[in-house]
């Protein structure tokens, strides 16, 4: 398994790419800055599991929280409102 | 380069829900029947979700969710050498007949 570089509280960013292949983050969320909600655990890539390789080792999965006001200019809802997304290790970088 | 694969639908707008319950038909508990067996044999969720996404938008939005899941358990089949496009083809046009008797 690889070593799980970020704890819940840490700031991270999500690398601002396009790929392809099946990715599991999704294009709205590609380039915005979170804040790590909890460690899920650890998987095998899906990305590689995708194409018929074991997808190992396994990556640690967090669950990121961003406010939807940052994710969404035009957010008309409450500032308090957040969007949890669970991204892969390899897809964030520290912020 | 593909930015937004069409699949990738979040936050666009999506319409109204419809939020009705239907049964299921004998071909759709099939397929996941079928999709949990070949799950045994090494074919992930991941692999076929790689294949629905190869789908070109138009049948993408044409075909309902097991339709869409027969689609990607044959082309894991066919690319893992478990069957050929032929015996496919043969197959379909047998199940075909059946209906017209």
């Amino acid at each position: 398994m690889v070593p799980a570089r970020f704890k819940a509280g840490d700031r991270v960013r999500v690398l601002k790419a396009y790929p392809i292949g099946h990715l599991r983050t999704p294009y709205y969320i590609r380039g915005h800055v979170g804040e790590i909600e909890r460690l899920c655990g650890a998987f095998p890539n899906p990305e590689e599991l995708a194409q018929m390789r074991d997808g190992l080792p396994a990556l640690p999965l967090y669950r990121v929280r961003f406010r939807q006001r940052e994710v969404w200019p035009d957010y008309q809802g409450s500032p308090s409102d957040v969007v949890e997304v669970e991204i892969f290790q390899h897809w964030l970088d520290a912020a | 380069m593909i930015e937004r694969s069409h699949h990738d639908m979040g936050g666009l707008p999506g319409g109204k829900v419809e939020r009705t319950e239907h049964e299921y038909a004998d071909w759709e508990r099939r397929v996941d029947a079928m999709s949990w067996l070949m799950r045994a044999h090494g074919i992930t969720v991941d692999e076929r979700r790689r294949h629905i996404e190869q789908l070109p938008p138009d049948d993408y939005e044409r075909m309902t969710y097991y339709e869409r899941w027969i689609v990607s358990l044959a082309q894991a089949a066919l690319q893992r050498g478990l069957i050929t496009s032929e015996e496919l083809a043969r197959k379909m046009v047998e199940v075909e007949s059946r209906g017209s008797r």
